[in-house]
C-alpha cells in the first residue's frame, strides 16, 4: 500500500540479508558488463575473450588470497545456496558409495546447509543434527561421538546467520581431520569481517558470497582444497575447473573481487562499535529484553534481541513505516509460518522467537542509526505491551 | 512506501479500537495459537434486557492482521445481538478491513473466535449451554473448518485436505493430503493439534500425510 505515510530517511539495518552495493564495487564492474563482455576463452580464443580470462583469473586470485589459498582451490559460483548445495551434493556423490553414508551438521546452520542435508537423507543417507547449547555453540563432544568410519562429511557453519554465534571452527576442524573426514564451513556471514585463514585451520570447504559485503547479488564461491574429493553435479561445459558448469559471470566476480578488496579491519571495528552500542542500549532501556547468542564470540555486525510479550511481526510493522528495516524469526514473518529453527534450536520456546529482532549492520550504517532505531523501539515496545495480555500479572513482571 | 497490507488494516494497527480489558465482564476468552504464536483476549458486557453486547474489549499479542482484527471485530460486534455478533465470519471482518493476505487468516481468524468464545463464556455462565458431547468424527470435521490453509485462506475441510478422520479410544487421527516436507506442513499440523486437542474426551492426536 502506498501513500498513507511518508519518511523523511530510511534505516537500513538488515545487511545479513542484503547489502546496498558499494559505487567503488560497480565501477569496477562496469568495463566487463559494456566492453570486456566475451566469454572467457582459452589462451588460444581471440583477444576480448582473453582479456575476459585474465579478469576472471585476477578475481579468483583475489579471493584465494583472502582465504590464504591457491587460486586453483576457489571457484565462483551464484551464491552462498550453490556454494553449499555443492560441497554437500558434491562430497556426496564422491564418497557416498566409497566411504559411507553418514553426514553431520548442526540443527542451527543456514537453510543451504540444511535442506541439502535434508534433501541427502530422502536418497538414504543418515545426518545426525549436532546440538547447541543456549547460545548457540555446537556440543563438540557429541561431535565427537557422533563420527563413525561412515561419516564422510561435518558441516557446522562459521557464525550463525540469526544469533551471530561464531563457532570454535579451530577445534571442530583438528576433531574433523584427526578422524579424517572432511569439513565445510559456511562463512557467509563472516567472510572478511572475521580472519579465516586456509593456511593455518584444516577447513577442507568454505562457502561464501559477495552479497554480505557490499558486492554484487547473484555471486558467490567455494573454497575447495586441493585433493579433496568432490564431484560435479550440475553438468555443462568444463568451466571452473570442471566443477561448476556454466557461463562465468566475470562482472560477478571482479565485483566480488572489490568487494572484498574494500573491506577494512578499521570498518569492522565500527561495525562492531554500533552493534554493542545498540545492545548495551536497548538491554539498558528497554525492560524484558533479552539478547540472543553469545555475548563475546559474535559475529561483529549482528545483534538479535528478544522483546518479550510483543511480537516480531508488529515490531518489523511498525518500524518500517517509521522507515527502518529488520527481520525477526517470529512465525508470522516467515515464508513457511514455522518460527525460527534457530532461536528454537538454542532452546527458545515460541514466546522467544516471536518476539525476537536482528539487526545487522553495514558500511552505510551510522551511530545515529543506532540512536533513532534504539529511540523508535521504545516507544513501539511500550505501546505494543499496552495492548499485550502477556506481561500484566505480577508473576510475569518478575520474569 | 510499501506495505504489506491496506490502508484500513495499517490505521487500526497503528490505532487499535476498542484496547484493554473490562472490569468484571460479563463473558471473556483467551483464544491462542502457540503454533502462529498470536494470542487474543476478548471481554464483554451484555446488556441484559435487550440481549445485545453493550461493551467489548479486546488484547492482543499477536501480528499486525490479528490486532487489525482484534480491532475491526469490536466495531463490528457492539449493540449487536448476541447471536448476531456470534454469526459474524472471518471474511466480514476481512472485507470491513479492505482484505487481508491469506496466508494471515489463521492468525485474524482468532479474533473472531475470540468473540464466539467470549459470548459462549456468557451463555454457560446463565446456564445456557448443553452438556457435554462426546467427540465424534462429525465433532473434528466442525473443529477442522476453524484450521486455515495457508496457502488459500480457506479451511482445510473445504478445500479437501482433509482424507480421512477416525476417532477410537479418544485417539484422532487426521489424514491430510500433502506431501510430509510441504512449506506448511507443520503449521497445518501444530494447528490441527490444537484444534482437536482440548475436546474433552480426546487423549492423542495423530496428524499424517498421505506423502
Amino acid at each position: 500500500m502506498t501513500g498513507l505515510m511518508m519518511v523523511d530517511k530510511l534505516f537500513y539495518l538488515d545487511n545479513a540479508a542484503a547489502t546496498r552495493l558499494d559505487e567503488r564495487v560497480l565501477e569496477a564492474m562496469r568495463p566487463y558488463l559494456f566492453d570486456t563482455y566475451a566469454v572467457a576463452t582459452s589462451e588460444f580464443g581471440y583477444s576480448q575473450g582473453i582479456e575476459a580470462r585474465e579478469a576472471l583469473d585476477e578475481a579468483r586470485a583475489a579471493l584465494a588470497d583472502a582465504l590464504g589459498a591457491a587460486p586453483e582451490e576457489f571457484i565462483f559460483t551464484s551464491g552462498s545456496t550453490e556454494s553449499s548445495n555443492i560441497a554437500l551434493k558434491g562430497v556426496a556423490l564422491a564418497l557416498g558409495k566409497k566411504k559411507g553414508k553418514h553426514i553431520i551438521v548442526s540443527r542451527i546452520e543456514d537453510f543451504p546447509v540444511l535442506h541439502s542435508a535434508q534433501a541427502l537423507e530422502k536418497q538414504g543417507f543418515q545426518v545426525t543434527y549436532l546440538d547447541v547449547d543456549g547460545e548457540g555453540f555446537v556440543n563438540i563432544d557429541q561431535l565427537r561421538d557422533s563420527i563413525t568410519n561412515e561419516t564422510i562429511l561435518v558441516s557446522v557453519q562459521h557464525a550463525n546467520q540469526e544469533i551471530g554465534t561464531i563457532q570454535d571452527i579451530e577445534t571442530i576442524s583438528s576433531i574433523c581431520s584427526e578422524k579424517e573426514v572432511l569439513f565445510h564451513t559456511d562463512a557467509t556471514h563472516t567472510f572478511t569481517r572475521i580472519p579465516l585463514d586456509m593456511k593455518k585451520i584444516a577447513v577442507d570447504l568454505v562457502t561464501v558470497s559477495a552479497h554480505t559485503i557490499h558486492g554484487p547479488k547473484g555471486t558467490g564461491g567455494l573454497y575447495i582444497r586441493q585433493g579433496t574429493q568432490i564431484t560435479k553435479w550440475m553438468d555443462g561445459g568444463f568451466q571452473e575447473f570442471n566443477l561448476r558448469a556454466g557461463l562465468e559471470n566475470i562482472p560477478g566476480a571482479v565485483g566480488f573481487a572489490k568487494a572484498v578488496e574494500l573491506v577494512t579491519t578499521e570498518e569492522t571495528k565500527r561495525l562492531q562499535d554500533m552493534r554493542d552500542r545498540l545492545i548495551d542500549n536497548i538491554l539498558a532501556r528497554i525492560p524484558h529484553s533479552t539478547l540472543n547468542g553469545s555475548p563475546r564470540k559474535r559475529l561483529p555486525q549482528n545483534a538479535n534481541i528478544t522483546f518479550h510479550f510483543v511480537e516480531g511481526e508488529s515490531i518489523t510493522l511498525h518500524l518500517d513505516m517509521r522507515g527502518f528495516a529488520v527481520s525477526t524469526g517470529s512465525a508470522c514473518f516467515s515464508r513457511s509460518l514455522e518460527a525460527s529453527h534457530v532461536i528454537s534450536g538454542i532452546g527458545g520456546d515460541h514466546e522467544r522467537a516471536h518476539g525476537s529482532i536482528r539487526f545487522t549492520f553495514g558500511r552505510y550504517n551510522t551511530m545515529n542509526d543506532v540512536n533513532a532505531v534504539v529511540e523508535a523501539l521504545g516507544e513501539i515496545v511500550e505501546e505494543l505491551r499496552s495492548i499485550s495480555p502477556l506481561g500484566k500479572s505480577e508473576e510475569q513482571e518478575e520474569a | 512506501m510499501k506495505f504489506p497490507y491496506s490502508d484500513i488494516v495499517l490505521e487500526h494497527f497503528r490505532h487499535p479500537r476498542n484496547v484493554g480489558k473490562i472490569e468484571n465482564p460479563d463473558g471473556k476468552a483467551t483464544e491462542g495459537s502457540p503454533a502462529c504464536g498470536d494470542m487474543v483476549s476478548v471481554y464483554i458486557k451484555v446488556d441484559p434486557k435487550k440481549n445485545t453486547i453493550a461493551d467489548v474489549k479486546f488484547e492482543s499479542y499477536g501480528c499486525a492482521s490479528n490486532i487489525a482484527t482484534g480491532s475491526i471485530i469490536t466495531e463490528l460486534a457492539k449493540g449487536k445481538t448476541l447471536d448476531k455478533a456470534k454469526d459474524i465470519t472471518w471474511q466480514e471482518a476481512s472485507e470491513a478491513l479492505g482484505g487481508l493476505p491469506k496466508i494471515k487468516a489463521h492468525c485474524s481468524v482468532l479474533a473472531v473466535e475470540g468473540l464466539r468464545s467470549a459470548i459462549q463464556n456468557y451463555e454457560e455462565r446463565h446456564g445456557l449451554v448443553k452438556e457435554k458431547k462426546p467427540t465424534t468424527e462429525e465433532v473434528v470435521r466442525q473443529r477442522l473448518r476453524r484450521v486455515i490453509n495457508p496457502l488459500t485462506g480457506l479451511n482445510v475441510v473445504r478445500t479437501n485436505l482433509v482424507k480421512d478422520i477416525s476417532v477410537k479410544d479418544g485417539t484422532v487421527s487426521v489424514l491430510v493430503d500433502l506431501p510430509g516436507d510441504h512449506q506448511f506442513a507443520n503449521n497445518i499440523k501444530d494447528e490441527i493439534r490444537e484444534r482437536i486437542e482440548p475436546l474433552w474426551d480426546v487423549k492423542e492426536v495423530v496428524v499424517e500425510f498421505t506423502e
